[in-house]
């Protein structure tokens, strides 16, 4: 874990400047295009300005150093995002030696990670970095040599004049180029010149992770350091009234015990400032087993919290409902909601006329349990709080969402926040909300020490801030020849609905109705992978299976055959989606898994296709079900997210996506009874395990020029309904419920 | 209680005081400093934890220090000198990890496995690796880089 080099952050205004010992650093503030980045919608975030910056070092050696900015989760930016500039500069990949960059807005506006956003938004900026050092290299060798820079070319970080022979390395001129202008027209290199994009590489950061060094904020240790934890109400909608340490003080190896806030009463919140619970009880001691022990010995008495209003950051108020909320009471107010009229989020045509002349009318309703992230790494935060300056080491996916409130909370200048950007131990989401550093920050500064919070596995399953429980009714209306002639969409949830009214099938049917309704909750809900989209993509692809199967149509042809319509003749004007690249993956998923033809005849299988991320996914699963038991066979996978950076690390995200999103298909759930929530661990929060991962996941590209999109999350939410689909096939019924396998009789 | 204990670690004794119900999970990380050992759930449950004890994979969340006398553990941190074990070997060139949090408690499993199991079926894998979980998904990657590993060492 070590640190930047301090000079990088302080000269981070200097475009160019010279190491000591010769050599070169280069930083570029990069205003890529004054225009809003779209789709940042997916996070539901305000749009930002795109700007990068990133640093290249070379030191006269020829070594060479490339700081990646994003802070990394697993989506293996770490070796996506400096395979981008590498290319531009031409050197050799096994030459660079990959550092993550620290916090730090001038140097690196854009750490962000979520939203399937790194390596698009890094794209042109990032390989603008590389060329524009490479163009300044051969401007100082053309200098040196006395030749013209158009008889000289670059290749593996070597400089060569091909007619008189001469060939000398970056780090030669890494010195004398440090003094040249930015150049102005900085050429990138044609997608058909790439040598290193598209080249399988391995993860730069796996020899460290395979020796299971220190990478990660858990395992982050100083001097005199201790270990911080917090208790917390038992459940939802209630809150703490009063306590007693005084024999938990006396437990072996405790230092201090005693409340914080984490917010202030009058704290405007933002949209990721989300925390459970306001009041908690800190506890401090010399070692996680001390802190534990001592937890227990805490007399605290919770009350029934009562209705409060949050005010938003733009005046907006919420209410937070009083009462201890259940899961049997969540579904039944949501089928209730589904019978009443709800928001009108889009319409086209005249639905109500079409269902009301309709000879047949398919109507079926899909629902999903809250959802734990259960991040391997569970939450934590280092902290050193001395004077007004205070100083982390984070696992965290968006420190700038976080900042302005750790400065309000706290009272201190940005100016006085460092924040080391250490590995996390997956995010899924759940690390864009960053209320652990301000309770990090507040146990230190009380305890008046360097602190590591930690939440116990316990904690982090039952004060997480979750997947919300969801449910959409949808209804198809028929002709008498069968023929599709009006689609419905009534989709709410608690606290939000999952609706993207403007998404597929929208924009293929003549007469289309989407409407919305949410149930207002005290139970924490936020971002998880491919938020909403996890939760449309499995309801609405089980739902056009089964019409499809109604009308006598294979599933694959049936969805082609929307799409086709909505590319020839779209109905409406906004649609959120490319039809070509959303039939292309589905084209790519029919042939690779063989779809329809007479050898997999006797396969249970299951396909479903979804748009997510500025991405497109179509999955093919292939599976058996004996008793309560299913064993996956196969997973094909097609995906389009334009050009593919790093093939390698695309396929494991691939991969993985499928892995995670069967596991929360067939077990996935975190209920709650009366506020408590039933799950508490991973003795009872079921878990996908070795033995039903599928036995293979093939994963194919569509191959095309398209400037990269979405990776981490699009390949998740369809394999919900492929799963659904297959399990149809292998069954006999349809599973409108998620998790599908307590449904399963043994 | 606080008592006084001598351990044996990757070859190297070490003498700790700590409470007699403390995990050796916590030992390791808190005391001793080695934190390739990981935390995932304290109940047994996920395998991030597993360490080699008498050459066999346990889970170190649900080890007593007092339990350990006279035994030789493993860490992740003792499995080879240079990260060359055929199976960390196997995990690199694989490209398993993604977060890779989860990633010392599967290679302390599969090590364990290939121990007792050189050349393990299929099955074999999932069965004895079903106890640890990753969240990331990467179980087809480490059943392909145990199946290398098999072949190569
Ligand atoms: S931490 Fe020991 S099994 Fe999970
Ligand atoms: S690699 Fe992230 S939990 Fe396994």
């Amino acid at each position: 874990m070590k640190k930047t080099d301090s000079n990088y952050s302080r000269r981070s205004f200097l475009k160019v400047s010279s190491l000591s010992g010769g050599g070169m650093m280069l930083g570029i503030s990069w205003f890529a295009r004054a225009k809003p980045v779209e789709s940042l919608g997916e996070l539901n975030i305000e749009p930002v300005w795109q700007e990068v910056t990133s640093f290249i070092k070379i030191a006269s050696d020829n070594s060479i150093k490339i700081f990646s900015p994003n802070p990394e989760f697993g989506q293996n930016v770490m070796t996506s995002l400096p395979m981008l500039i590498a290319e531009e500069l031409d050197v050799d990949w096994k030459q660079v030696e990959v550092e993550q960059g620290n916090y730090d807005n001038k140097a690196f506006p854009r750490q962000f990670t979520g939203g399937s956003q790194g390596v698009r938004t890094a794209w042109k900026p990032l390989r603008t970095v590389g060329a524009a050092a490479r163009q300044m290299i051969l401007t100082a060798a053309s200098q040196a040599w006395n030749l013209p820079v158009s008889e000289l070319t670059t290749a593996n970080g070597m400089v060569t004049h091909a007619f008189s022979g001469k060939s000398e390395s970056y780090g030669t001129f890494a010195a004398a180029a440090a003094k040249l202008p930015i150049p102005k027209d900085i050429v990138l290199k044609g997608n058909q010149s790439f040598r290193l994009i598209g080249t399988p590489q391995k993860n730069v950061v796996a020899p460290k992770i395979a020796q299971g060094k220190p990478l990660f904020g858990m395992d982050y240790r100083e001097a005199g350091m201790l270990i911080a934890m917090t208790e917390r109400p038992p459940a939802f909608g209630m809150r703490l009234k009063s306590f007693d340490a005084t024999a938990a003080k006396k437990m072996p190896g405790i230092v201090d015990i005693f409340p914080i806030k984490v917010f202030n009463d009058d704290h405007k919140f933002a949209g990721f400032d989300t925390r459970s619970f306001n009041e908690v009880i800190a506890v401090v001691g010399k070692s996680t087993w001390d802190v534990m022990n001592a937890r227990k010995k805490i007399k605290a008495v919770w009350e029934v919290a009562l209705e409060r209003k949050e005010m938003g950051v733009n005046n907006r108020e919420t209410t937070v409902p009083s009462g201890l909320e259940s899961t049997t009471k969540h579904y039944a107010q949501m089928l209730e909601m589904s019978k009443k009229p709800g928001v009108i989020e889009r319409k086209d045509g005249d639905p109500e006329k079409a269902f009301a002349e309709a000879k047949h009318v398919i109507e079926r309703t899909y629902t999903a349990p809250f959802l734990a992230h259960n991040i391997m790494e569970p939450t934590n935060t280092f902290a050193h709080y001395v004077g007004d300056k205070v100083r982390f080491v984070a696992p965290i996916q968006i420190p700038d969402w976080i900042m302005p409130s750790i400065v309000a909370r706290l009272g201190i200048p940005k100016e006085n926040i460092s924040i080391e950007l250490v590995r996390m131990g997956g995010g899924f989401g759940r690390r864009a909300y960053g209320h652990y550093m301000i309770e990090a920050a507040l146990i230190s500064k009380q305890a008046n020490a360097p602190v590591k919070l930690i939440y116990s596995r316990e904690d982090d399953v039952s004060a997480g801030i979750y997947r919300p429980s969801y449910q959409l009714t949808y209804r198809a209306a028929f002709d008498e020849n069968k023929k599709l002639i009006a689609f419905h969409a009534k989709g709410g949830g608690v606290p939000e609905s999952p609706l993207h009214a403007n998404r597929f099938p929208a924009g293929a049917i003549d007469n289309y109705l989407a409407e919305s309704f949410v149930i207002p909750s005290n139970i924490t809900i936020g971002a998880f992978r491919a938020p909403r989209s996890n939760f449309n993509a499995a309801a609405e692809q089980s739902f056009l299976d089964e019409i499809s199967e109604y009308m006598g149509k294979d599933p694959i042809a049936f969805r082609l055959e929307l799409l086709q319509r909505a590319k020839d003749n779209p109905v409406g004007k906004t649609n959120d989606y490319d039809a070509s690249r959303y039939m292309g993956v589905l084209e790519l998923v029919r042939d690779k898994s063989g779809w329809g033809k007479p050898e997999n005849a006797g396969k249970k299988r299951g396909v479903s296709a979804y748009f997510c991320h500025n991405s497109y996914a179509a999955q093919v699963i292939d599976l058996q079900v004996k008793g309560d038991q299913v064993t996956v066979d196969q997973v094909t996978t097609a995906l389009d997210c334009g050009v593919v950076v790093n093939p390698e690390g695309a396929k494991n995200m691939a991969e993985g996506a499928a892995i995670d999103g069967i596991g929360n298909a067939l077990f996935g759930q975190l209920t709650l009874t009366d506020g408590r929530t039933d799950q508490r661990n991973f003795d009872t929060y079921r878990m996908i395990r070795h033995n039903e991962a599928p036995k293979k996941i093939d994963v194919h590209f569509v191959k095309n020029e398209i400037d990269p999109t979405g990776l981490g999350e699009p390949p998740f939410p369809p394999i919900f309904a492929a799963v659904a689909n297959a399990l149809y096939k292998a069954t006999g019924k349809r599973f409108y419920q998620q998790p599908f396998q307590p449904q399963l009789k043994s | 209680m606080i008592k006084k204990y001598s351990l044996r670690i990757n070859k190297k004794v070490h003498q700790v005081e700590a409470d007699e119900k403390m995990p050796l999970l916590w030992v390791l990380r808190d005391i001793l400093g080695m934190e390739g050992t990981k935390y995932g759930c304290g109940v047994g449950s996920c395998g991030a934890c597993t360490v080699h004890l008498n050459g066999d994979a346990v889970r170190s969340c649900q080890l007593p220090i007092s339990a350990l006398a006279g035994m030789e553990i493993t860490t992740i941190e003792g499995l080879s000198a240079k990260g060359d074990h055929p199976v960390q070997k196997a995990w690199v060139d694989v490209d398993v990890a993604q977060c890779g949090y989860c990633q010392s408690g599967q290679i302390m499993s599969a090590a364990a496995l290939l121990k007792n199991t050189p050349n393990p079926t299929e099955e074999d894998i999932e069965n004895f690796m079903t106890g640890n979980i990753c969240r990331c998904g990467t179980y087809t990657r480490i059943k392909k880089a145990i199946q290398q590993a098999a072949t190569k060492s």
